[in-house]
């Protein structure tokens, strides 16, 4: 009854969300699939060993996303890491792991994680090969 | 008691979700505090909480209890907008007490188990989904959250299809059958970290900027329908156009997450064009919510539920829309991209568009269930306390955070040779750090205020015709528009 003649109504809104959604739904989509085309290219994915996918799911299951970065994406309580294998090299990473918690007081701390030797290698080569990902040069310096 | 205030009896179900939702929402904000604390004191807790397991308990009670609120609110608001009865109330409690022991269940885990040995224990050898941002449930829950949606959205779903079909029970279910479908890509995690970050945005972006605002939308239309007395018409005309433009912009504003993840450049032109207008849904909710209030045709006694709703707008706006926009842009992005900026907007965001709609939906349902139209006076007084002063402490924690964000950014981003370190940095934010905590504790008192009126007595109304004696209301006391717009 509020419907005057020639007015916007409820059916062109309605059209107009199904209209929408549906092709913009369907270029996203398009997007992806061009995408996915290029991700083995930007991602080195042939540099993905058996060692790098090992080190993935150690990153995964002492859940590290819960207090760093991986290339910008996690929490912000300690430093991103999707660089740190530049900015400080595997046998700095390696050692560092080892010598946790600090125990300093009133610092952040870092759980001990117990990585055996090859676990730790593993981790280091998937923070390696993360490095090397096209990132469209971000992080802005070494920091990270 | 009048036993018509609650049109139908299984809209009862509703009450058991909203109960422990705000129990889950407790429990949250007792976390959050808690990590505010750890980043000022670095070992509390340590090592029996470490902040990552407290995160993870943090993050995951708000994804937990908003799904007990959405879920809660659909089966007060299906059967009410279909004109029937649930199709199956037992079901629903069935699934309630299902989804409440997993999820009290996994939060134990988390806080009794090292993550590796829950991983372990729960097979995720068999299909590796843990330790990724706010999708660390083990695989049996992340199972066990599937059957319980498809469960309930076959519950809603048969009660709609044997009843009234409305604009707002069609866009709620598309909302949730949304909300389920991209929940699957959080069974896809491929080897390729840039292919893994890639579709578990489709979780965590389709949802929160695509079909959560679904819901988003009909929950809010849906109160301001009961509490205006404005024509469906019209607020059916505005919600699709809401969700109209909260679709067209917020799928390709996935975009704004794909800059700096290994994926091709062009998404930074993609996701900084249409993140750039994501605001304007959150825009057009707020003067949609704010026209609808001033053409009003009645004075709802539920003057608390109203200013929910309308709160949920304007904060909505602040947090998704404008907060959103200042780090969307890509080059602005580059700095900002994983600071305190991200955890500023996140906070305003999820608190202004979420959290406020599923209060806002318990704040005119609850009384309802209980027999009453309205609370009382002096309950409504003590709600409208507590939405500005959990709003105020949000208010304070999200300008501590923008504050330690663009120092972050100044120190730690901006400087290309000689930039200080992440800990470094980390240093000299304690000052906001601190602010924040005070807006945590600040937000903690609001929350409890709100618990406090549920328990607040006087004179509640209980018939529709006692309506209109009830004051308050503030802003919202102007006299209804005269003149219509359409």
């Amino acid at each position: 009854m509020s419907q005057t003649a020639g007015g916007f109504t409820k059916q062109m809104a309605r059209n107009i969300f199904y209209g929408g959604t549906a092709f913009f739904a369907l270029l996203f989509i398009a997007l992806v699939f061009h995408t996915e085309r290029r991700i083995p290219e930007r991602s080195n994915a042939q540099a993905i060993t058996p060692a790098v996918v090992a080190g993935k799911k150690i990153w995964e299951t002492r859940n590290c996303i819960g207090c760093h970065t991986l290339l910008g994406e996690g929490a912000y309580f300690a430093p991103e890491l999707g660089n740190v294998y530049k900015r400080r090299g595997p046998d700095f990473i390696k050692g560092w792991m080892k010598a946790q918690p600090t125990h300093v007081e009133g610092r952040r701390q870092m759980p001990q994680f117990n990585l055996s030797e090859q676990q730790l290698d593993e981790l280091v080569e998937f923070l390696k090969w993360t490095g090397e990902i096209n990132t469209e040069k971000w992080p802005p310096n070494i920091e990270g | 008691m009048s036993t018509h205030i609650l049109k139908y009896e299984s809209q009862r179900v509703a009450k058991l979700y909203f109960i422990a939702a705000m129990g889950l929402f407790a429990g949250q904000i007792l976390f959050g505090i808690g990590l505010g604390l750890q980043y000022l004191l670095g070992d509390l807790l340590f090592p029996y909480i470490p902040f990552n397991i407290a995160r993870m308990v943090h993050t995951n009670l708000l994804i937990v209890w908003l799904l007990f609120g959405f879920m809660g609110a659909a089966y007060y608001l299906i059967p009410e907008e279909a004109e029937t009865e649930l199709h199956s109330p037992r079901l629903a409690i069935a699934l309630f007490w299902i989804f409440l022991v997993a999820g009290a269940l996994t939060i134990v885990g988390y806080l009794t188990l090292p993550y590796a040995k829950l991983a372990e224990l729960t097979g995720n050898e068999l299909l590796q989904t843990m330790g990724r941002e706010f999708l660390e449930q083990p695989l049996p829950t992340k199972l066990g959250i599937v059957v319980v949606a498809l469960g309930f959205l076959y519950n809603i779903s048969m009660t709609v299809l044997k009843g009234r079909k409305t604009a707002i029970s069609l866009v709620l279910l598309m909302g949730l059958w949304g909300l389920a479908l991209m929940f699957l890509f959080s069974f896809v995690n491929p080897h390729n970290l840039v292919r893994d970050k890639m579709y578990w945005w489709f979780v965590v972006h389709l949802w929160v900027e695509g079909v959560w605002e679904l819901i988003l939308g009909a929950l809010l239309a849906f109160v301001l329908v009961k509490t205006t007395g404005v024509d469906r018409e019209v607020i059916d005309k505005w919600l699709y156009v809401i969700i109209a433009f909260a679709l067209m912009t917020g799928i390709l504003g996935t975009g704004h997450h794909f800059y700096f993840i290994g994926l091709p450049g062009y998404w930074q032109w993609i996701g900084s064009v249409f993140s750039a207008m994501e605001p304007i849904p959150f825009f057009m909710m707020t003067v949609f919510a704010f026209n609808m209030v001033q053409r009003r045709r009645r004075e709802h006694p539920n003057q608390a539920a109203i200013l929910w709703a309308v709160g949920t707008s304007v904060l909505g706006f602040l947090g998704a829309g404008l907060w959103g926009f200042i780090h969307t842009l890509s080059p602005v992005n580059y700095y900002t991209h994983g600071t305190q900026i991200t955890a500023a907007h996140g906070h305003l965001a999820f608190y202004g568009a979420y959290v406020l709609v599923v209060i806002t939906l318990i704040s005119y349902a609850m009384p309802t269930l209980r027999g009453r139209v309205a609370n009382s006076k002096q309950a409504q007084n003590v709600e409208m306390w507590s939405f500005w002063i959990m709003t105020i402490g949000m208010a304070t924690m999200v300008l501590a955070l923008t504050g330690a964000g663009i120092l972050q950014v100044w120190l730690q981003r901006m400087p290309t040779d000689g930039a200080m370190g992440f800990m470094a940095t980390q240093d000299q934010l304690r000052f906001f750090y601190w602010i924040r905590v005070v807006g945590g504790v600040t937000f903690l008192i609001g929350q409890f205020a709100y618990f406090a009126s549920f328990f607040i007595g006087g004179d509640h109304v209980l018939s529709e015709d006692q309506a209109p004696a009830l004051g308050g209301g503030g802003i919202l006391r102007r006299a209804p528009a005269r003149q219509r717009m359409d």
